[in-house]
């Protein structure tokens, strides 16, 4: 009879550290980056991630080999234009990453759990955006990466391949917030999993088509300001904004931005406040959820 | 007042509370949710051992630990754990503390010993304390082999199994079981109920335990605590609550009838036991016994026991509870 076993072996009491939030806040970001891989789940969750990933880091390859065998002298996509000609991809990966990240624990009510102890619930929601800002911040850094070796290695002048790589880095991390923001929001209030992946990847390709479509009309009427402020409805448009206005590189998608410094803070403004919403709205929306 | 409440704790760390102190402290704590009133100046003082806490649903139950868990604060009055305030000492009160909910709120994609050991460095353990903890920890809930496959195949009685390991894992000094029980049968019940009292007796952790079926926490607590809509209705320990009653039980070999006639004859209120050898007897005073000593002398009949009978809670309880809320 097993309980006899049990009986035998005693119960051991822990005298050892107990470590605080700090501890509890660094593991629980760490398992987040974990499970957006699909590490340490079962292996059909790891299908999605690197199906992505792969082909994320593709194009990169491509461009390389192109280079080598034209002879050209320069990268054909910039390095902080190589995001938004993989927005598609980029979508379908915080797609279906935010929905793990809180979808899950919402839907199976493990908050309570996590609630019970030693945390915040401010740090639940920091752990979770910062773990898939993390996430996505190295899949981007990654590609950048690959883009900089190819073209290394086609030859490219080593300065301005750096420079430009260094700028990508920095566009990067702030789309990596812009992103995980946004879909964390809308994970957290969708509890369902089909229907987060859904709405993340309406939100971020929708809004951006109907971007589209309004700075062409706004242009069509001759509204010209206008047009080169509307990027900024759309994530990835509004990166790209940021970018070109500090860094100075070309615009991705042939978008026009604000020229000036007025441009550049207006789209700087506006990520940063982005950001800011969403990780408001969540710590406004983890107060009411979870419930003991 | 406070017996068998002598938990094992001689052998903890230093700078813990005296074995004796209580587990846990209200004072006049009132929680209002705009016009419904949960908690109406509760006063209860529930010591170390395993404690019951009683009430329907809605009675209450829920908001009180969410109180002792420092996740809400009360509308009015006080609340303290193992001597920390509640209002002001949540972190610490949940570094100590553990809590299984009685909703679900496990993932079904892993597997139990991922998840316990996700949760073990959630309450602050480092990560090899949690593995070796997480695996004693499981088998001292009774999970083997399974704990290796993923959650989402387990029966109700393992994935209870595993919402208690996650509450012991990090080895607290009070745990707070909301309804362990539910949608066990009655198998899987007893085994619950053993396992929580083992919590006590053998791992030296304090218990509060609810459940809104008196009967079940009878067996198992040192102390009951009963509330209704939120006003304390009863506050005893087991042992009081279940002194010993008026009534005496007595068995013989034979010539039970003769021996009842003899009784009544004398004055004494007899009721029909399981046998007719078996019956017992209202103790109205010392010659009661008296009497049943001469009629076996008397009759030449062997006397196999005489046994002054314990109350049971349910026959204390019943009628206050019993027409309120059956289940």
């Amino acid at each position: 009879m097993s309980a006899d076993v049990i009986h035998d072996i005693g119960f051991r009491h822990h005298d050892g550290p107990r470590l605080g939030r700090a501890w509890v806040v660094r593991s629980l970001l760490i398992e987040t980056v974990r499970g957006v891989f699909g590490l340490g789940r079962p292996a059909r969750s790891k299908v999605m991630p690197w199906a992505l990933i792969g082909i994320l880091l593709v194009p990169p390859l491509v461009i390389a080999l192109s280079i080598l065998l034209t002879g050209g002298n320069e990268l054909p996509v910039s390095y902080t234009q190589y995001p938004s000609a993989m927005q598609l991809v980029i979508s379908l990966f915080v797609a279906g990453a935010a929905p793990y990240c809180v979808s899950r624990d919402l839907r199976n009510g493990v908050m309570p759990l996590y609630l019970s102890r030693p945390m915040m619930r401010s740090d639940y929601v920091l752990a979770k955006l910062a773990g898939l800002a993390i996430a996505l911040f190295g899949v981007l850094v990654a590609t950048e990466t690959l883009l900089l070796v190819g073209a290394l290695l086609a030859k490219l002048p080593v300065g301005e391949q750096l420079a430009g790589w260094g700028g990508g880095l920095l566009m990067v991390a702030v789309l990596a917030l812009v992103l995980s923001g946004i879909s964390l929001v809308i994970a957290a209030f969708t509890p369902r999993r089909g229907l987060g992946v859904a709405a993340i990847i309406t939100a971020l390709l929708v809004v951006s088509g109907i971007t589209q479509m309004l700075i062409a009309i706004a242009n069509e009427k001759g509204y010209p300001t206008l047009a080169s402020y509307l990027p900024a409805l759309d994530p990835f448009a509004l990166v790209d904004g940021v970018a070109v206005g500090i860094l100075g590189v070309t615009p991705a998608n042939g978008l026009t931005y604000p020229a000036g410094a007025l441009g550049a803070l207006v789209f700087g403004s506006l990520a940063v406040a982005t950001v800011g919403a969403c990780l408001a709205i969540l710590v406004r929306r983890y107060r009411k959820v979870g419930g003991v | 007042m406070i017996t068998h409440m002598e938990p094992l704790t001689a052998d903890r760390a230093p700078g813990q509370l005296p074995s004796g102190g209580p587990a846990v402290v209200v004072e006049g704590l009132t929680r209002t949710f705009g016009p419904v009133t949960a908690l109406s100046r509760l006063d209860v003082s529930m010591p170390q051992g395993v404690v019951g806490l009683v009430g329907a649903n809605g009675a209450g139950k829920s908001t009180l630990i969410k109180i002792l868990l420092g996740l809400l604060p009360p509308t009015s009055g006080r609340a303290s754990v193992l001597g920390m305030d509640c209002a002001t000492q949540g972190l610490a009160i949940r570094q100590v503390v553990g809590y299984m909910p009685e909703s679900e709120c496990l993932p079904p994609d892993v597997s139990a010993t991922e998840f316990v050991v996700h949760l073990a460095r959630m309450s602050g353990l480092p990560t090899e304390v949690a593995r070796e903890r997480t695996a004693d920890t499981l088998r001292h809930v009774g999970l083997y082999e399974e704990r290796y496959r993923p959650i989402g195949g387990y029966s109700t009685g393992m994935k209870q199994r595993v919402k208690l390991a996650q509450s012991l894992v990090h080895d607290p000094r009070l745990v707070l079981l909301d309804e362990p029980t539910n949608g066990l049968d009655p198998a899987g019940r007893d085994e619950m109920l053993a396992l929580i009292q083992r919590i006590s007796t053998e791992f030296s952790i304090s218990v509060v335990v609810t459940s809104h079926l008196l009967g079940e926490l009878e067996r198992i607590s040192d102390h009951l605590v009963v509330i209704e809509n939120g006003v304390l209705q009863r506050s005893t320990s087991t042992a009081d609550a279940t002194q010993l009653s008026g009534v005496v039980l007595v068995e013989v070999t034979d010539g039970g009838p003769e021996l009842v006639a003899r009784l009544r004859a004398a004055g004494a209120q007899v009721a029909e036991g399981t046998g007719p050898q078996v019956f017992t007897v209202e103790l109205a005073g010392e010659w009661v016994i008296d009497a049943v000593r001469d009629g076996v002398a008397d009759l030449g009949t062997g006397l196999v026991r005489m046994q002054r009978r314990r109350h049971h809670l349910t026959e204390i309880f019943r009628p206050e509870q019993e027409g309120a809320h059956v289940r």
